[in-house]
Formats: C-alpha cells, structure tokens, sequence
C-alpha cells in the first residue's frame, strides 16, 4: 500500500464524519419534520437540527461540539498490514483534531489530564475481522451523551416483568428509550444486542449503527419486532430533545449473538441524531476504491 | 409563550420573568462551564469572573487559534444532568442570570432557580455549527488548564435561540414530558407481543 494514498484515504473519511451528516440519516430527519405540527417544539428543532447539518456540510465543520469517541472496523485478508491502518487511522485522527475537525476528547481517568491529540490507553478503538477482500474501513464518530444513556439489562428482570424471550427484548428496550428522554439527543437510532456476553452484547450492538436506517433486517421475527419497537416509542412522546413530539426514534436494529445457557443480556446502544457513520472500501495501493 | 430577545448579563426582573414554552434569542457576553468548572466553583474555587446575571451555559465548544485570535468552530450545549450535583451551589454563589444547556435539571436545581427566581434555558443539542454562528467573538478564558473543552470562555452572541424549559416558578417541561411518557410506557405495556412462529 502507497502510505500517503492509505493516509488521504483514512483522513477524509474522519472528515466526512465529522461534517457530513449521512444521507440515511438526514432522510429520516426530513421524515420525522413532516410529522410534526408547524411552529411545533419539535417542528423548530428539527429545523435547527436540519439546519445546522446543512452549514456542517457546506462549510467542512463538525456536525457536532462533541466529536465523539473514534470507533473503527476494519475487514481485511490476512495479507494486510493492519499495523500500517491503524497507524494511518492515528496519524488523521491527530491532524483532524489540530484542525478543529474533532476535539479534544480523551481524558486521563486517573488525573484528569487531556492527551490533547485524542489517542491514550485503548484509544481508538480499532477492531480487526479477517476477511477475503477487498479492504473494508466502517468508522463512526459516537458523542458521549449518547453513550452515557447506552446501557444493559439482563434477563429475566422482576422489574420490567422482561422474560427470556421477544417480548422481554421489547420491555428492555422501550425501557432504554424511555428513560433516556431526551438526553441522548433524540431521536435517535437505537441498536440492540440481544443475547452475548457482556462485553461482546455492547460491541455488537454499537457495530449494528453501521447499518443504514431503512435498510431491512433479514430475519422476518427481528424486522418485525424492530417496526413494533420504532412505532412503539414514538408513542412516548418524547420528541425530538426530549421536548416533546412524535419522533423519538428514527430507528431501531436488532442483532443477535450466541449467549450462554445461564445468561440473557439485552444490549442497547443509542445513538444521537448525529449518528456519524461511514464507510469505505480501498484499493490495492490504500486509495478510496468506493464509498459504501 | 412568547419570543423574547434577552441580553446576559441579565436583571433580576427579566429573569423572574421568563416561563416555560418562552423561546428567546440570547445576546450578549455568555460564560461557558461544564464538569470540571462546576465541580471547581461548588467545592469553593473562586470565579475568575463575575458571573452575577450571565448566562451560564453548559458547553464545551471546539476552538480553534490562539488566544487573540481564537475561534469557535462549534458550540452545542452538553447535557445538563451531569452538573445536578453542582449547580445548586453554584447559582447560590454566583448569582447567574440563567443557567443553560440541555436534557433539563433535577429536582435540586429546581428548587434553587425558585429560590433565586432565574431560568434554565434549552439550546437544540447537536446543532453545534448553528449555534457557533450565533457567537460573534471570544472576549477570553479562564481556566484552560482543565482542557479546552472544560474551560471557561467568555463568548460574545447574538440572537442564540433557546426555549424556557424550567423557570423561576417551579415549572418544568421536562417533568411534564416525564410523566406523561411514563403513563404512555404503562400503558403501550400492557399489551404483549404475539409470539414469533416456531
């Protein structure tokens, strides 16, 4: 791989995320501003959401104060030098953010101190899975209140009356939604991991946000529950910054993973509207082969 | 409900007169402050500025340049919640004119803008371009060494929207919307799914 072609590629696709706001996204947004009342709370703010994506991407700023933790996936052969990826990754990350196109958003958990070029212990995440080809980079930009309003239950749960089936999933999840409110920067996309471990539901279930809103969910059970639960939401009336209104929820994914007899963890990760996500193939030389 | 342009520093009847559901357009010098600064000026740190009538706002913007010439690229509320533990103290000893930011405060907070009859303001999250366009300087910053996004910078503005979500009397939209999504999961829960096929 020519390193300076990897290095454009991997820098403009932090760029993009940052500032442009995905088509899907943006769509539904547009969708869930038709569906209010004019003059409405939630009609103004969604105005301003709109518009402030729009300035994001005419003028190369971040969408965004809170440029998020940076999450990569890369799928490559064996053959690959991932060390080369990740190093490219590294060196846009630090570029970007000398720029103002990501802030400064890894802290020292021990004293408090910021890295200022946001790298530091397990920081950014980069997840290789071997692949046949052609090299695939999915990155995404997740801002911390959203994170913060992520969470996890484990099932059976005597609280929400969730069992170990569909219906519990579903009790979990509005659950999630419900109480969020407004803080997670709604509405937002909802993806869940239903089964897992603890570590492996919260990965998987942050990986599903890669998938595009509107796009199906090949198991007619999951996509089913997936409409029930979108639909179910937006009944809460939450809207739009929690201020009210009949969009909480732009969409929901459900992902299943293999779980130990003995454990039934329902994994939610809630993304802001700001759901920032993109991904690329490369070529052989590093350059940018194809958006996806 | 009705659209008010407001100026920070603010009077105290200006203030005590702003209600729930009121948008207002906020000009002038606004003060930003999250974690840190709060943790910092409740625990007995003094301010480096008078924050009496400022808009406090709950930001922690991307800047860029040098001091002189700094810019905001972006500038966002961040979520409020964070700072429940905090803010009480903080408006008792600096007397602010409104606090600002979004996702609303808790039943503390609450209690102290009835006690000292000021507002909280909420800013649209996420709209962080939009609302920099608002910010027509930087007038300084104090307290760069808790990292530029925990600092707190003076910012000039202009016509800053936000909506009234909890005021001096004690009301709170954000208790209402609270409520009212609680009596809606009770009863969107009583149904249950039809089981999948086997």
């Amino acid at each position: 791989m020519d390193s300076s072609k990897l290095g454009r590629s991997m820098y403009e696709l932090m760029m993009r995320t940052s500032t442009e706001l995905p088509e899907d996204v943006t769509c539904a947004l547009e969708k869930a501003r038709e569906r209010e009342p004019v003059h409405s709370t939630a009609a103004n703010t969604l105005d301003i959401i709109l518009k402030s994506a729009e300035l994001s991407r005419a003028n190369r700023l971040p969408i965004c104060q809170d440029t998020g933790v940076p999450f990569a996936v890369v799928r490559a052969p064996q053959a690959v030098d991932t060390a080369e990826i990740t190093r490219a990754l590294v060196s846009a990350l630090k570029t970007l953010t000398i720029e103002g196109v990501l802030r400064q958003n890894c802290v020292d958990p021990v004293n408090g101190s910021n890295s200022g070029d946001n790298t530091g212990p397990h920081v950014p995440q980069v997840h290789y899975e071997p692949s046949e080809g052609p090299i695939r980079v999915d990155f995404m930009l997740k801002g911390g209140g959203s994170e913060n309003v992520s969470t996890q239950y484990s099932l059976p749960c005597d609280e929400l009356r969730a069992g170990r089936d569909l219906e519990g999933v579903r009790r979990c999840v509005l659950d999630a939604v419900f109480k969020a409110q407004g803080r997670g920067c709604a509405p937002g996309f909802i993806s869940v991991c239903i089964g897992g471990d603890r570590a492996s539901g919260y990965l998987v279930a942050k990986k599903g946000l890669f998938r595009k809103l509107g796009e199906a969910n090949p198991d007619v059970d999951l996509a089913r529950l997936e409409s029930v639960i979108t639909e179910e939401a937006n009944m809460l009336g939450i809207g739009p910054m929690g201020l009210g209104g009949n969009t909480t929820l732009l969409g929901c994914a459900l992902n299943a993973a293999g779980r130990h007899p003995a454990s039934f963890f329902v994994t939610v990760s809630y993304s802001c509207w700001a759901t920032r996500r993109y991904s690329v193939e490369l070529d052989e030389t590093g350059g940018v082969a194809r958006w996806l | 409900m009705a659209l008010r342009r407001i100026r920070s520093p603010m009077d105290p009847e200006t203030a005590a007169s702003l209600a729930v559901g009121d948008t207002v357009l906020v000009s002038g010098r606004i003060v930003t402050g999250r974690d840190q600064v709060h943790r910092y000026l409740a625990s007995g740190g003094e301010s480096p500025l008078d924050l009496t009538g400022m808009v406090l706002y709950h930001c922690g913007p991307i800047v860029v340049g040098d001091a002189g010439s700094h810019r905001v690229v972006a500038a966002g509320p961040t979520t409020s919640m964070r700072e429940e533990p905090y803010q009480a103290d903080v408006i008792a000893r600096f007397k602010p004119g409104a606090v600002m930011g979004k996702g609303g405060m808790g039943e503390r907070t609450s209690k102290a803008l009835v006690e000292h009859g000021i507002p909280y303001l909420h800013a649209t999250g996420g709209a962080a371009v939009y609302l920099a366009s608002c910010i027509e300087r930087v007038e300084g910053v104090y307290l760069e060494e808790f990292g530029r996004p925990e600092a707190m910078w003076v910012l000039c503005v202009r016509d800053l929207p936000a909506l009234v979500t909890m005021d001096g009397k004690g009301a709170s939209l954000h208790r209402h919307i609270l409520d009212r999504s609680a009596s809606m999961l009770k009863r969107v829960l009583e149904s249950t799914l039809t089981p999948p096929r086997t």
